[in-house]
């Protein structure tokens, strides 16, 4: 049988420097400023890089990227960045000051016909927010200036202790002038061809080679990347594999060097079958149930306590998910130096007290509701057992009402929902990336809630320049959002995944934003 | 002849046309949004996009000039979900690889499905007879998402040369083409079946035999090409569903064929991919359709009159 056999994919890519990532689905393209979520940003990140780069051991921490140094002024609210010269784009034209400059405009761009995703990322600096909206013409008045080819300066709104974990961020990574502008205007959206392969000119660690649809996007190493010696790899090869359990099979079959996910039945058996390749890795996340307090019941901040004390967090956690997530007592996850009020935990005594003072002796009369969730089998098992929570702790009964994605999204913008289970994953490591959401009207609150107090300290703490003073300020403001419970939190997301053990210098990030430019593949 | 394969053509394109307004206005009036994301679409970035897609004009002059579009630059827009990639790019990418995954699974469906019809036929009502008719209605029954898995875990594992899933060695293909052909062979050998039976108990056949023509020639010469005509009326529309892909198979084995464009196109709201892969899958089937009514007329010189 030896003649039939023959090396595995990963034995293959071992040997040619490959790293083989699971990478969950299609990405629905690749220009920074024109998509929002983890598996683009995923690709974006080791082709693109920003001003600053992640420590791929420690979280809260900058290595310079495109700057080579940064410093701020007392107050944190001017930082200057000194690019480094030897920074190139792929195509070997140099990135400059200017480039930066660009990029903020153009994800800022008022245009009404440029659909940026996610240009909140820069209102941070000031006077972004304002031309943004249009409500200023000239970008000018932005602050953020090109003192010369290789320094940046950036004014901000307040004062941001934290400026270099959020240029981290893809929102903040510059985009090639030269060559946006050769496939179209500042502003072509989706009809620019820039960003496909052939076309693509980025400033990363890696470049991109292979473009398939559906099949794999390969990277390769960028010999202009201005620390090249610093990058082990070779290449990198992003597998859209939508199918977990495909994925843990392919994993098995040494296919892959690090999964997107673990489905949670399998997490016995992996755990199991491969003790030291799994990883269950904190991750700033919250799973939680938005409600909808625009109708009854949920109008009634006492029925909404009731519901949210009434989910046995911890059942959910070990019973359903098995993936070492942890009851969330707050929305924020505690991270850092920020210390999460502690608010929500499971307890049907009090649940059923509030329940009777706000009117509901028997739930005879209470109205007919239901909880609003995806198509998922994890989300239904999720719902499933909700449902039983509450019938049992509270004797209600709660209809289970599954929509696929589209129309899931839709009814919550739309407010037609009484409890719509959802989360959010953390964009940077601060307390604001969780709470600025549910400000009146933020675009992802949904939940009809406002409090001028709430945000009253928020606008507080973006003006407080010390630490601990402004984490107490953002803690008291949680705690205004955690007792009215307009959110009922569920639990803290972990990550799931295999890494194999050749792949080293991959160590626990909680934003899980591994920097591939340190990645080795160890041979043994 | 060719006034039936002219008249084929025009009922072809009459369906097509019927096919695509219906489903214009169907995905249009199905809940969900296309542009919504994860990460809330403002108004402003709602309407902007609608205004990109063309979206926010009335129904009816969208549709007008959707077929515009097509008539006058062959353009069948732009994908709502995966932006940026024109829906003909998404289609001429995928179809040559559902295209040869399903050829291959068809070929081994007909080598599977006839012979054991034939052979069930033969030996009705006997043992061999039932053993084929539970091979066949087992590959009915037993869907390729369950199949699939048990052959990632019970072949692909073991082999050293089977991948469990992916597209990019030529061993890649044999699986999802061995699930995928389970289906085809199963309805074969049950027309097969029928349509032997039939044939057999005709008095030609009888008199073949008691001319003393070996059985194994009566079966071949004289029994099969009749008998396969319920079998050759299925194989075209069959032959054009199988290499438009399969959601679950190419899911399962990550092929990157159509079938996921079919289903994905859908949940996402991608009107122009839906239509696009609906216009492209009501041509085909136009086409196989003709090639199996050729067929049949090729076989059976009664058919030629009409």
């Amino acid at each position: 049988m030896t003649s039939c056999r023959s090396k595995s994919d990963v034995q293959i890519a071992n040997e040619a420097g490959i790293l083989i990532v699971g990478n969950s689905n299609e990405p629905k393209g690749l220009d920074p400023h024109l998509v929002s979520g983890v598996l683009e940003s995923n690709i974006i990140r080791a082709i693109f890089e920003g001003l600053c780069v992640e420590d791929p051991a420690k979280d809260g921490s900058s290595l310079p990227g495109v700057a080579r140094s940064w410093k701020s002024n007392a107050e944190f609210t001017e930082w200057i960045f000194n690019l480094n010269p030897e920074a190139r784009w792929s195509d070997g034209v140099p990135v400059t000051a200017h480039d930066f400059t660009f990029s903020f405009q153009r994800l800022l761009s008022p245009d009404p016909n440029w659909p940026a995703k996610y240009s909140e990322m820069l209102h941070f600096i000031k006077n972004a927010q304002a031309y943004n909206k249009g409500e200023i013409k000239d970008f000018g008045e932005v602050g953020v200036k090109a003192l010369d080819d290789f320094t940046l300066k950036v004014n901000l709104r307040g004062p941001i202790p934290f400026l270099p974990e959020i240029t981290k961020h893809y929102t903040w990574y510059p985009v090639p002038k030269h060559v946006v502008l050769k496939h179209g205007e500042m502003n072509t959206a989706f009809a620019s061809p820039w960003t496909r392969p052939g076309n693509i000119v980025s400033n990363g660690p890696f470049k991109l080679k292979e473009w398939k649809t559906n099949h794999r996007i390969e990277v390769v190493k960028n010999p202009e990347y201005w620390d090249a010696e610093t990058v082990s790899l070779n290449g990198i090869r992003f597998l859209p594999i939508s199918n977990y359990y495909t994925e843990t099979r392919m994993f098995g079959d040494d296919q892959l060097h690090v999964t997107y996910s673990i489905p949670s039945e399998f997490i016995p058996y992996a755990k199991e079958k491969y003790p030291d390749q799994i990883r269950q890795e904190p991750y700033v996340g919250i799973r939680f149930l938005r409600s909808n307090i625009r109708r009854a019941p949920f109008d009634n901040p006492k029925i909404r306590r009731a519901f949210a004390l009434a989910i046995d967090q911890k059942a959910i956690c070990e019973k359903i998910l098995q993936g070492g997530q942890k009851p969330a007592y707050s929305i924020t996850p505690p991270f850092g130096e920020y210390k999460p009020p502690k608010v929500i935990a499971f307890d049907p005594e009090r649940a059923r007290e509030l329940l009777k003072e706000a009117g509901f002796e028997t739930s005879a009369a209470f109205p007919d509701i239901s909880i609003l969730t995806t198509d998922s089998d994890t989300g239904r098992r999720e719902a499933e057992a909700l449902q039983a929570m509450w019938k049992e702790h509270l004797n209600i009964n709660v209809r289970i009402m599954q929509r696929e994605w589209t129309t899931y999204l839709q009814k919550q913008y739309d407010a037609d929902f009484d409890l719509a289970a959802g989360g959010w994953i953390g964009d940077y490591l601060d307390p604001t990336t969780f709470l600025e959401m549910w400000i009146k009207d933020g675009g992802n609150n949904s939940t009809g809630w406002d409090s001028p107090r709430y945000e009253e300290l928020l606008r507080k703490a973006e003006n407080t320049a010390d630490v601990p003073t402004r984490m107490g300020i953002l803690a008291e403001a949680e705690n205004i959002l955690l007792e009215d419970t307009p959110v009922m939190p569920i639990y803290w997301y972990t990550t799931n995944y295999l890494l194999r053990s050749e792949v080293k210098n991959w160590h626990p990030l909680l934003l899980n934003n591994h920097p591939y430019k340190f990645v080795r593949l160890e041979n043994n | 002849m060719l006034k039936i394969i002219l008249s084929r053509i025009a009922q072809t394109l009459v369906v097509v046309f019927f096919l695509v307004t219906f489903t214009f206005f169907a995905i249009r009036a199905i809940p969900g949004n296309p542009f919504a994301d994860a990460k809330a679409t403002s108004p402003e970035e709602q309407a902007a996009l609608e205004a990109y897609y063309g979206l926010d004009r009335p129904k009816i002059v969208q549709y007008f000039n959707y077929w515009k579009n097509i008539v006058t630059k062959g353009d069948f827009g732009d994908s709502l979900s995966m932006k940026g990639r024109k829906v003909s790019t998404l289609i001429s990418e995928a179809f040559p690889v559902s295209l040869k995954l399903g050829f291959l699974s068809l070929l081994m469906g007909i080598g599977l499905g006839i012979p054991l019809g034939t052979i069930a036929a033969l030996y009705h009502n006997k043992l061999p007879d039932y053993l084929a008719m539970i091979v066949a209605m087992a590959g009915i029954c037993v869907v390729a998402f369950v199949l699939g898995p048990i052959f990632q875990v019970n072949i692909a594992r073991p082999l050293q040369f089977l991948n469990v899933a992916g597209w990019s060695r030529s061993s890649d293909i044999i699986l999802p083409a061995i699930t995928l052909c389970f289906g085809v062979a199963a309805y074969l050998a049950r027309l097969t079946r029928g349509g032997m039976l039939d044939v057999l108990s005709q008095d030609y056949i009888r008199s073949a035999r008691a001319k003393g023509v070996k059985p194994f020639n009566v079966i071949t010469k004289h029994a099969l090409q009749p008998a396969l005509m319920p079998a050759v009326t299925y194989l075209g529309p069959a032959f054009a569903a199988i290499i438009t892909g399969s959601f679950v198979v190419e899911n399962i084995f990550l092929v990157p064929g159509m079938g996921q464009h079919f289903v994905l196109g859908v949940t996402s709201k991608d009107y122009n991919l839906v239509l696009g892969l609906v216009l492209f899958y009501g041509i085909l089937m136009g086409i196989a359709n003709l090639i199996s009514d050729l067929a049949l007329i090729f076989m059976d010189p009664k058919l030629r009159k009409g």
